[in-house]
């Protein structure tokens, strides 16, 4: 285990993946360095931002601040892994419907924190989504419109996620 | 980030034994791996305890619980039992992180977190408590968050926990397991003030592991209150928090608990303050009395001048809340 080089199974999207990665790889930048998948953004990388934002074993959390190796057989969910082919998953449809972005660079994070959000059940009004969402910054303040689309979308996330349970 | 061996055992004496000088046990990793990429810590070697048998949440024989050092800050604020018996605990965790980090971060992690002193994280400044013998820069720097109470000439940092803060109140014990055997730490005595050794956060031996945080049979449910204060409404490092638990009967205290979080470089806790309030009428007489007695010695640096004023209000206040029952 000790060698600079180790195996590393992930259930990546819903697909089956073997892989090598360095110890001191982030899962951040496994995902981006080494698989091409690009969605999930390097802001802070420092988990103040919330770019980063995963849903591992489908609870969000930041993967700049995790190694890649610790997470053997987990199940990882990235922005590129919502839509269900062509049909976008109900938080990201509500994103596009309500402007909820300007320059787009958090908004990856910003979904994939609200699809995390749904999961938890927690928020049921519109204060406490922006408390439980305070861990994804937005730069050029687009929050009322992130928050119009996190608000419409939840019901409809959760009932994704239970059609999806086991 | 420095390259590091890797291991990930599975059995807490397997870890034990790895366990060297240039060894750090990684749980969550929220605070140890963005202090190895600002370079502050480089750890030769990284033993991933996430494997050990250490995720449960038990009642003790006692009418406790006793929290498994691996439970996620976000599963033990939400636990049943923790919202139902232990809500001041529940509320201090999520004044805490964001949810993404409440999700990463562990219980016994929580206790090891370092401050968050600008200096410290700054290489490129001396500093005691990551280079000892450098200095001090925040001594006569920018001060604005540092301690007020309990500080040395070395170091005036604080200890950046709300988690802490109410397992002091409540007098919570920490279990660890180190290479001499178990032991039982009271949460009074798990962290240290800085003095002239202030690279020691806590009293923790090297390589000893923290299994697990035992919470006693009374959580104060009916009548505690949790009130941090900080500079944005969410997802900041308090200036001052406030742990207040009481057990009343009718209006007269019989019991009461008061903790300080933001103030000092452990979770500060005075006594008197608390007996002072045995006997007397929950009012606001009495609750500033307290107030006094808990910040009694407070020496404020040039940018914190507000913190002992706003400390003072402060109790009052969550004791005031508290006083008027646990808010659902």
């Amino acid at each position: 285990m000790s060698e600079t080089t180790c195996t590393l199974s992930l259930h990546l999207n819903g697909q089956h993946r073997q892989l090598d990665v360095r110890p001191w790889t982030t899962l951040l930048d496994l995902l981006r360095e080494q698989l091409d998948l690009t969605g999930t953004k390097k802001g802070c990388d420092h988990g103040q931002c919330g770019a980063c934002t995963v849903l591992l074993n489908g609870k969000r959390i930041n993967s700049c601040l995790t190694l890649a190796v610790m997470h053997d057989g987990a199940r990882l969910t990235t922005i590129e892994g919502l839509a269900e082919g062509n049909e976008l998953h109900p938080m990201q449809a509500a994103f596009v419907r309500h402007d909820a972005f300007q320059c787009g660079y958090c908004t990856p994070g910003q979904i994939c924190s609200a699809v995390g959000l749904a999961g938890e059940n927690r928020a049921h009004d519109r204060d406490s989504i922006r408390e439980l969402m305070s861990g994804n910054l937005c730069r050029c303040g687009a929050y009322p419109n992130i928050l119009a689309a996190v608000e419409e979308a939840l019901p409809a996330s959760r009932d994704r996620l239970q059609e999806k349970a086991p | 980030m420095r390259p590091f061996h890797y291991h990930r055992p599975e059995r807490i004496e397997e870890a034990l034994a790895l366990a060297g000088p240039d060894s750090r046990y990684i749980a969550g990793g929220t605070n140890l791996l963005d202090l190895m990429k600002e370079n502050v810590l480089h750890p030769r070697q990284l033993i991933d305890i996430n494997r050990l048998p250490l995720h449960a949440i038990e009642e003790t024989p006692g009418g406790g619980l006793m929290i498994g050092a691996l439970v996620s800050n976000a599963d033990l604020a939400w636990h049943p039992q923790i919202e139902q018996r232990y809500p001041l605990l529940s509320r201090a965790i999520l004044a805490g992180a964001s949810p993404q980090l409440r999700n990463m971060a562990t219980t016994g992690g929580n206790l090891l977190q370092r401050t968050r002193c600008y200096y410290f994280y700054d290489t490129g400044t001396p500093c005691n408590k990551r280079e000892p013998g450098t200095g001090c820069p925040a001594r006569d720097g920018l001060n604005r968050i540092h301690a007020i109470l309990g500080a040395s000439e070395a170091c005036v940092a604080v200890h950046p926990s709300d988690m802490c803060v109410v397992l002091a109140a409540l007098e919570a014990q920490v279990h660890v397991q180190g290479p001499h055997g178990k032991r039982r730490i009271a949460m009074s005595d798990f962290h240290r003030l800085p003095s002239d050794r202030p690279e020691l956060d806590n009293n923790l031996s090297e390589g000893e592991l923290i299994i697990a945080v035992e919470l006693p049979a009374e959580g104060f449910a009916q009548h505690s209150a949790y009130l941090k204060l900080r500079d944005r409404a969410s997802y900041a490092f308090a200036l001052v928090s406030v742990a207040a638990a009481l057990e009343l009967d009718g209006t007269t205290i019989k019991a009461a608990r008061l903790a300080l979080g933001g103030v000092a470089h452990k979770p500060w806790r005075v006594e008197a303050a608390e007996q002072a309030l045995c006997g007397k009428p929950a009012d606001e007489a009495s609750f500033a009395i307290a107030a006094n007695l808990l910040l009694d010695g407070a020496q404020p640096l040039q940018h914190n001048a507000f913190k002992p004023e706003l400390a003072r209000r402060a109790i009052i206040r969550a004791l005031g809340e508290a006083a008027r029952g646990t808010a659902r």
